[in-house]
Parts: C-alpha cells; structure tokens; sequence
C-alpha cells in the first residue's frame, strides 16, 4: 500500500511535528508514504477569499504534483475537503481540468477517512492516558461527512477514554481569514467552544484540522489554560510525536 | 426601501458581541428554537424521510423559479378568477405606491398588519405614516418592534431581543399602562390595544408565506390569530409577497407545512393556518370586499438572472438558518443592516441592495455548513456564499472588484509562494527572519501588523517552525539515499 502525504501548508511551516506523526502512523499500518518534494498548498485560501484566479493556479500545481499518487493523504479535514469538493466548484468551467481534479479528488483521504475506510483500521496500537475529547472540525464532519472515523480510532487508543463535549459539532471560530477580518466575532464563538471543552474535563481536546487547533491552541495558550490540543495523528502515533 | 446599513457590519457586529443582554437573549432564544426544531423532527420522521422531504420541497421550488414566468401569469389568472386584483411591483418604491392608491381610493384611516417581511423592505410603516394613515403591527413581536421604532431582530422572532421590562417599559410610553413583568399580563395589554385596532381598521395588510399558482390562494401561517384577523375583518386585505412565494398547487402546501413549522419554531403545526383565496363571496356574511395581491420583484430578479443565487429563492424564510449560525448566535440580527439577517440575509442583501454596501457580508461566515445541513429546501448556502466571495473579489461581469486592497495585497503575495515548492520555501525562510522579534518560546504574542494585529489581540498565534516538515522529510531521504542511518 503505498500513499503520498500532502502535509498542508500549516503542517508544512508551522505543525512539522503533526506531519511526522501522520508518517509515523501510516507506516506503521505499513503504507509506504512518501512527501512529493514540490508540494506548496491546496489553494483553499484564495478560493475562501474569492480569488479565484489565484486559487486556480495553486491547484493546478496541486494536481501537477499529485496527479500521479496512488492515494493522497491529508491530515486536514478542510484542505482534503478543497480537494475533493471545492476543486469541483473552482474548475466547473474548465472540463480538462476538471476531470484531473475529479480524479484527484476521489483517490484524496482525509487521515481518518483513510485509516478506517480505505485500510480498515479501527486501532492504530498507540496508547495514551486519561480523557480525550473531540472537537468536530466542520468540513471534516459536514464536507466530508467523517463523525465516527475519528472517534472509532480515539477509543481504540490504549488507555484513553472519548468524553464528548456540548456542541461538539459546532464551529470554533476560525473559518480561515474570517478570524482576521471578523476577530471580535471569531473570539466570541471561539469562547463558547473554550467553554465546551473546559466542561467536558477532559485534559486534551482533539481535532483533524491544524486550522481548529492553532486557533484553540493560542486562545488556550493566552487564557493560561493547561489543556492540551492535538491533532489526532498525534494522538494516534501514541504520545511519541507531541507538539506544543 | 428600507435604509440598509450593512456597510456598517464591522462595528455593528462587535458591538452586539460585547451587549450583555443581547448575548444572553440571544443564547436563550437560539437554543430554544434548535432543541425544539430537532425535538419536532425526531417526533414523527426518520432522518430518510425528512431527508426526502426536503428534497421534494428544494425540487418544487426549483421548478417554479425555472419557470416563474409562466407562474407569474398562473397566479394573476387565478386570482382574477376568485374577484381579486393582481399588482406586479418592480421595486419596494411601486410596491408601496401601489399600497397607498389603494388605502386612497377607500378613504383609508387605519391599517392593520400582520407579519410581512417584504413590508420591512418596503419601510411601508413610515410611508403610510407620512400620508396621514395609522399602520398599526398585531402580531405581538412586530408590535412591540414598532413601538420601539426599530427592525426585525430575527426572521420569525423580531422581538426576540427584548426582555419583558424592555416591553413593559415601551408599554409604559405608549398605551400608558402601569409597569408590569408579568408576561400574561403583558400580553392582554397588546391584547387590549390590538382589539379596538382590529375593530376600527379600513384595511389590513398580510405577508404570504405561500402563494398557490394553480387556485390564487394566500396561505398564511401565524401562532396568534392576529394573521386572520388581519386578513377578515377589514373591508379590504392587501396580501405582499415576494415573486418567489409561489408553489405550483394546493396539495404542494402538505409539504410545505410540514417542513416550515418544523423548521421555524419547532412546531409540528402552527396554530392558524390561513388559506384566502380572494374577498367575499355574496353569499358570504363577511370578509374583506376586496382583495389584491402585491407580487414584488424588489431586487428578486438579480438573483433568479444568476445561475448559482437563484437557489436562494428557494428560501421559505423559517429562518433555521439563523438559529443554527455560530455568527448570527453571537452578532444577532441587526448587525447584518438590513431586513434578513443570519446567512440567508448574508446572501440575499448583496443583490437585493447592492455589492458595494454589503460587500461584508459573505464573508460573515466560517463556512461552517451548520445552516446547509438544516435548510428545509436545501440550500447550498456555503457554495453560494463562496459565490458571493467570488464576485466581491473578481467582479460580476457588470461591477468591478470591491474586496479590498489589504486582502488583494494578501493573496497576490501567497499566490506567489505558493506557485513554486521554491518560492515558498525563500517565502518562508523571509518570514522566519521576520518574525524573529516577535517570537518568544515558539509564539508570538503580539504583533502591531494588519491582519496578524487582529489574530494576536485574543490568540497566540505560533511562530513558524524553524525547518518545514517538507524539508526535513527531503534532507532525511537524502540521507537515507546515501547510505546513512535510517529515520
């Protein structure tokens, strides 16, 4: 089985340690993963801005770069999402490409997605301690329609228990550049998310999306709140790989 | 029309964040409505069939907007052949002239209204009374809106950000009625002053929450019996609707009434359901003598000309969208500046009003999809408002570009880090020189720059890593390749 990882821009600069861990629990399933060297972003960034010109041509280099991959794998439930739905919005005038990004766009996983429905795996054997809960990133659960994927491969973490949170479907306030253009209303969702997951007791929040987890990670980390985020291929990896 | 403040968004909004008790309305009333809409739907489908129910409803509504012209002239003919009188109205301007020649032509005093979003766009309250004729709202949420001189908060709850005391107060003012937060005592105040309203009315004013092509029927659905009222006991009911109300045929309305109470209030029935088609029969013992009906454009067609916005007119304003948005849970209604709000309003203010004015409102959204999953009709609003983005940032043939220069500025640079593996990689190695003051421990804290500035206000934000994840990956490999220690 092999597998080309698309690390996500954020991943890439700011999150390299989430990278290592998605490595690190495909290999261990024995997938054979390699990074294509030229890989830059999805282009979701403009296409959110409605830019699309300069959206376009980012994901034409997208699909140059993994156009050959036997799988794609993206450890981002927004940026697979892109790839899989929005490409099809992005190149609806334009049939040749179109068909490329269709292509693309079907053999394009979300980690989860692909863990448990394309290799089956419901325990990735790592182990862990205490309670995890689950924040739902929204294209991971509404793009993509993942909401037992993860939450089958967290309870199947030695020693970890999935305590839900209220609300774990609902946004946490980041959408991209709306928590720069919009910060007062971004901050005020985001509370209620903080809060969410401050009941829950649980002492980590998990989530597939590095986008989510920056947010809540510098509001925790401002707030003084000694939760820990994680992004569940670190989770998954068994403890090994942790970041901030 | 009604003035539109949405260029106004930015302040507006942030002030409602901060407004104690507008937060507190709105995280009561909000969770009210969602806990029941969902309640009301468990009760008595499958997710399959709910499912399906919304399909069939997105596909009528779909048909009658591909072919609204041939409904257009279904409607006037059925309504002639019942006794009323069709008006077609370009705009909110001829929508309110055309009510005001009628009040005229019948020596017309008083009016009576019940719950009318077309009439907001109208700003019909204040046109009639610069012409000397009281219009007076019975439904108790518009009444209580129009003597506090202000605009629907929500869809189908205006009131909703008034607490009793702000009620008994504005009573207080108006009717002169002693302080009072008892909520049925309350009520049987505008109980009271409705009644003489009702007994004294020339005309009465109504919405249509469906117009039925095929029998000319107004269907009105209303949880006070204000809506019938209104449309009886005067001697003549003036309907408005927007052109996109129209279903094809009666027995449309047994899917339409079950999805929009469910939808709205979470209701599995509204108490009233009114169904008029036309004024008095002869035989009849009352009833209005007359009967019109007002079918708006109003800026309906800039979305049925576009091929993507014209889903929009799907829309049958139950106003779940609202309720289910983490923006307008947190900003509430009025921030959006104009009469709908939430991500409907953030899709129909554009070409309803104009771009340029309500240029921020598709970016209102985190594109969450929460109010996709809830629409009744299906309304792929995300798509639409990436739609929106689009023609704000590139023009829509007709305007130019009205996103501005910082965000253009923005992604010209990304575009031009991301084209090449190497230019963002030297993008990167730049940024990292950049960042260098800003940065202790891996974060930084604050950062007096656009956009960064409005991260770091209320997050940390984390400085980039010393070596991207893909060049790690590639010297490691390049290691390996040489013969060296493995990863």
């Amino acid at each position: 089985m092999r597998a080309s990882l698309c690390a996500t821009c954020l991943v890439d600069q700011f999150f390299p340690e989430v990278g290592e861990a998605t490595v690190q629990v495909l290999e261990a399933q024995g997938v054979e993963v390699d990074v294509p060297a030229a890989q830059t972003c999805c282009g979701q960034v403009a296409f959110n801005g409605g830019f699309r010109t300069e959206a376009a041509e980012v994901a034409r280099h997208f699909l140059d770069v993994f156009g050959d991959a036997e799988r794609i794998v993206v450890p981002s439930g927004s940026c697979a999402a892109m790839v899989k739905v929005y490409y099809q919005e992005l190149f609806a005038d334009d049939p040749d490409t179109l068909d490329r990004a269709k292509a693309v766009g079907e053999k394009t996983h979300e980690l989860t997605d692909y863990l448990v429905n394309v290799l089956g795996v419901s325990e990735t054997g790592s182990s862990g301690e205490g309670l995890v809960t689950y924040h739902d990133s929204c294209h991971t659960l509404r793009e993509l329609r993942l909401k037992s994927e993860p939450r089958t491969l967290i309870e199947g973490v030695q020693g970890v228990e999935l305590q839900e949170m209220e609300a774990s479907d609902t946004c946490c306030g980041f959408g991209g550049l709306f928590s720069v253009k919009f910060p007062a209303i971004s901050e005020a969702i985001m509370e209620q998310k903080l809060a969410h997951i401050a009941e829950s007791g649980a002492g980590t929040v998990v989530a597939t999306d590095c986008g989510c987890l920056m947010h809540l990670r510098g509001a925790m980390a401002r707030r003084g709140l000694s939760i820990k985020a994680q992004h569940i291929a670190q989770l998954l990896a068994g403890g090994e790989a942790e970041g901030a | 029309m009604a003035q539109v403040k949405s260029a106004q968004f930015k302040q507006a909004s942030e002030r409602a964040v901060h407004d104690p008790k507008l937060q507190h309305a709105l995280a009561h009333v909000m969770d009210h409505f969602t806990t029941a809409r969902a309640s009301a739907i468990a009760a008595d489908f499958e997710e399959e069939s709910w499912e399906s129910m919304r399909e069939r409803a997105a596909a009528i509504k779909a048909h009658t907007i591909e072919r609204l012209d041939y409904y257009l002239d279904l409607v006037d003919r059925s309504v002639r052949r019942n006794g009323g009188h069709v008006h077609f109205a370009d705009n909110a301007q001829q929508a309110s002239q055309m009510v005001l020649d009628i009040a005229r032509a019948n020596n017309v005093k008083t009016v009576i209204k019940s719950k009318s979003m077309v009439s907001e766009e109208m700003g019909i309250n204040q046109i009639l009374e610069k012409n000397g004729i009281e219009p007076v709202e019975t439904d108790l949420g518009e009444y209580i809106i129009q003597l506090a001189g202000e605009t629907p908060f929500h869809i189908i709850a205006p009131a909703m950000h008034k607490s009793r005391q702000d009620v008994s107060e504005l009573f207080g003012r108006w009717l002169k009625t002693a302080p009072t937060e008892d909520i049925t005592r309350l009520c049987v105040i505008a109980r009271d002053a409705l009644r003489e309203k009702f007994a004294i009315a020339d005309m009465g004013i109504s919405g249509a929450n469906f117009v039925v092509a095929e029998t000319g029927t107004v269907c009105i659905v209303t949880n006070e019996g204000n809506g019938r009222m209104t449309t009886s006991a005067p001697r003549i009911h003036v309907a408005i609707a927007g052109m996109e109300k129209i279903v094809p045929a009666i027995e449309d309305l047994a899917l339409f009434l079950r999805l929009l109470p469910r939808s709205a209030t979470g209701q599995r029935i509204t108490s009233y359901n009114s169904f008029i088609s036309g004024p008095r029969n002869p035989s009849d013992e009352d009833g209005p003598e007359e009967f019109h009906l007002i079918l708006v454009d109003n800026g309906r067609l800039n979305l049925l000309r576009d091929e993507i916005l014209r889903e929009a007119l799907q829309c049958i304003r139950c106003g779940a969208c609202l309720n289910h948005c983490p923006v307008y849970r947190n900003v509430g209604g009025h921030a959006y500046g104009w009469v709908y709000s939430g991500p409907i309003g953030a899709i129909v203010t554009p070409p309803m009003t104009g771009m340029e004015q309500a240029k921020d409102l598709p970016y209102a959204s985190t594109l969450c999809g929460a109010c996709r999953d809830v629409c009744p009709v299906k309304i792929d609003i995300p798509k639409l408002l990436l739609h929106l983005r689009h023609q704000a940032a590139e023009g829509d043939g007709k305007h130019g570009p009205v996103v501005g220069r910082l965000e253009r500025a923005f992604i010209g640079r990304w575009r031009k880090a991301m084209r090449t593996r190497q230019a963002m990689e030297s993008g990167a190695r730049l940024a990292r020189l950049f960042q260098g003051p800003f940065a202790r421990g891996g974060r930084i804290r604050r950062a007096p720059l656009p956009m960064i500035g409005n991260w770091t206000k209320s997050r940390d934000l984390p400085a980039l890593a010393k070596r991207s994840f893909v060049a790690s990956w590639q010297e490691r490999q390049a290691r390996r390749a040489k013969g060296g220690e493995g990863r």
